[in-house]
């Protein structure tokens, strides 16, 4: 077991460590100034009333769920399945061009990324150059609607996981059975809803819970984006987190809310493995 | 029946090229504002061409130093997860012990973790050992945040090395570590390089960490510094952010063509996660 010692070692301290300050910090009135910095004091429950008590927090909550519901939920694992899907009969040279595409966009840094959608949503950007040319009105789609802004950047970036997946997984249906289906007459969308998801479920539910945990916890591509505005129009949680643990120098009440942020993603994270541990049983 | 197959084939290659072009589009605009010295914010052609772009940013302070910042960080991350994880994954895939399957679940279980959510508790945490700003604190927790997941994967290219040739080895009086040095390790270096691979270009694109742990501007990296281009000059040069966004992603682009090409990397890890 001695191998093992400097994997243990590093998640212990850099990994269970912080959990378990963050568990200790939560509870007390830590501050990088003032009062909570000089003497550090248990104030119970006091930073999980003021966070449900305040509209910022339950703000962020709801754009958190939003953000989470479009750009993952429905963005990147419908758009990555159709993809997958449709690429099984395309021709081989728009398969590549198509794929490269939605890899590239997935292989760029965040920060990139983000300054690549910024110019993208842009008042001057090339959107507006489309919609002008369609007979659409413009407008500066990052001031009118972050948060959509930001959902469709973040379902730009990250398709790429999904259509990697669902096609791995799309590779192992045998052709036989939905040839067999085609031949019992189960056309087009039947095919695909009775035969074909099914047997994919398994892929489906890893990567929505997958998809899920990323998505809960992006940062660098909001913030390059909008930095949670303007005002706090698509300030998800960590976002808020950050704002109230550094900007503000809240310590005790930024550990509090990355404590509710981490169970979310603990239950999320359970959810999987009893899901994988059922399939494997 | 075949006129039908034909009009399907059709639709979807038409609904796959659009869906593509919409994803070209942001990336065009890089590429062509990189050569642009009056580049604005739309995608358009440049009218003559320059490197100008590329000249005004490569310099210590811009470009040479965050990028060599970030090999020092990412690379030093990347291998320090990748001696951890072999490490762990021998015992785990090699011997079945009753400790084995709540570690693996444990590690599973971690992989989920938000790490965004750990940040400012680790912060917290750096300030009490004194590691904030210092480049080895910053490559240990950086280590730490994709051992879980680089655990993983190496268990399960490990698990497809046969063990009779390492019974082969203990027999003639190998000890296990050179048993994994001299015969698991070679034959599964295809896995080693995905593992590592994958590892690095995470670790390179990753905004938050270094953007927290490190403060000084000679110690960022260059996810951090690009933040420089909106200083307090007001509009930024776009030409020169779209050069020096391509010059930061140039490596990870390289290292996932080879992935892609030499070991069918995307699909190993679709694959892998899958699983």
């Amino acid at each position: 077991m001695l191998p093992l010692a400097p994997a243990i070692g590093l998640m212990l301290v850099f990994l269970a460590g912080p959990i378990l300050y963050c568990i200790y910090a939560a509870f007390t009135n830590m501050a990088l100034t003032g009062t909570g910095a000089a003497n550090v004091q248990f104030v119970g429950l006091d930073n999980f009333r003021k966070a449900f008590g305040s509209s910022a927090f339950t703000n962020s909550i709801w754009l958190t769920l939003v953000f989470t519901l479009l750009s993952a939920i429905i963005g990147q694992n419908t758009l990555g399945l159709g993809l997958a899907l449709l690429m099984r009969r395309s021709s081989k040279l728009i398969r590549n061009f198509v794929g490269t595409a939605v890899i590239g966009a997935w292989v760029l840094p965040e920060v990139v990324a983000a300054y690549l959608l910024s110019a993208f949503f842009n008042d001057e950007g090339t959107l507006n150059v489309i919609l002008h040319k369609v007979g659409l009105p413009g407008q500066d789609w990052l001031y009118a609607a972050p948060i959509i802004a930001v959902s469709l950047a973040n379902i730009w970036r990250g398709t790429a996981f999904s259509m990697l997946v669902y096609s791995a997984a799309l590779s192992e249906v045998p052709k036989e059975i939905e040839e067999s289906a085609e031949m019992d007459g189960a056309a087009g969308y039947k095919r695909l809803v009775f035969v074909t998801l099914p047997m994919i479920s398994r892929a489906i539910f890893t990567n929505l819970m997958l998809i899920t945990l990323q998505t809960l916890s992006v940062f660098g591509l909001i913030y390059a984006m909008t930095r949670g505005g303007p005002g706090t129009k698509s300030q998800t949680l960590p976002l808020y987190m950050y704002e109230q643990a550094f900007s503000f120098s809240q310590i005790g009440y930024g550990t509090a809310i990355a404590l509710v942020m981490l169970l979310i993603g603990a239950v999320f994270s359970l959810i999987y493995l009893r899901g994988l541990n059922q399939e494997a049983a | 029946m075949i006129a039908r197959d034909r009009v399907s084939k059709l639709t979807a290659n038409l609904i796959l090229a659009a869906i593509g072009v919409l994803f070209v589009l942001p990336l065009l605009w890089v590429l062509f504002a990189s050569v642009n010295r009056t580049a604005g914010l739309r995608v358009e052609l440049p009218t003559s061409p320059t490197f100008e772009n590329f000249r005004a940013v490569l310099n210590t302070d811009t470009t040479y130093r965050p990028v060599l910042n970030g090999i020092v960080l990412c690379g030093g991350a990347a291998l320090l997860t990748m001696v951890c994880a072999v490490l762990a994954a021998y015992p785990l895939s090699r011997f079945k012990t009753k400790f084995n399957r709540p570690f693996l679940l444990t590690v599973l279980f971690c992989t989920g973790l938000p790490i965004t959510a750990v940040m400012v508790p680790v912060y917290g945490l750096f300030v009490q050992l004194n590691l904030v700003d210092t480049l080895g604190g910053t490559i240990m927790f950086m280590a730490t945040a994709s051992l879980p997941f680089a655990i993983w994967l190496t268990k399960t290219f490990m698990d497809g090395v046969p063990i009779s040739l390492e019974e082969a080895a203990w027999v003639d009086g190998a000890g296990n570590m050179q048993a994994l040095y001299r015969i698991v390790l070679p034959l599964m270096w295809p896995g080693i390089a995905v593992v590592l691979i994958f590892t690095f270009i995470g670790m390179w694109g990753n905004f938050f960490v270094p953007f927290m742990l490190l403060l000084s501007p000679e110690r960022l990296p260059a996810s951090v510094s690009i933040f420089t281009f909106f200083g307090q000059y007001g509009e930024p040069n776009y030409g020169q952010l779209a050069a020096y966004s391509l010059i930061y992603t140039f490596p990870v682009l390289v290292l996932y063509l080879l992935l892609s090409r030499k070991l069918g990397g995307a699909f190993t890890m679709g694959g892998a996660i899958k699983g």
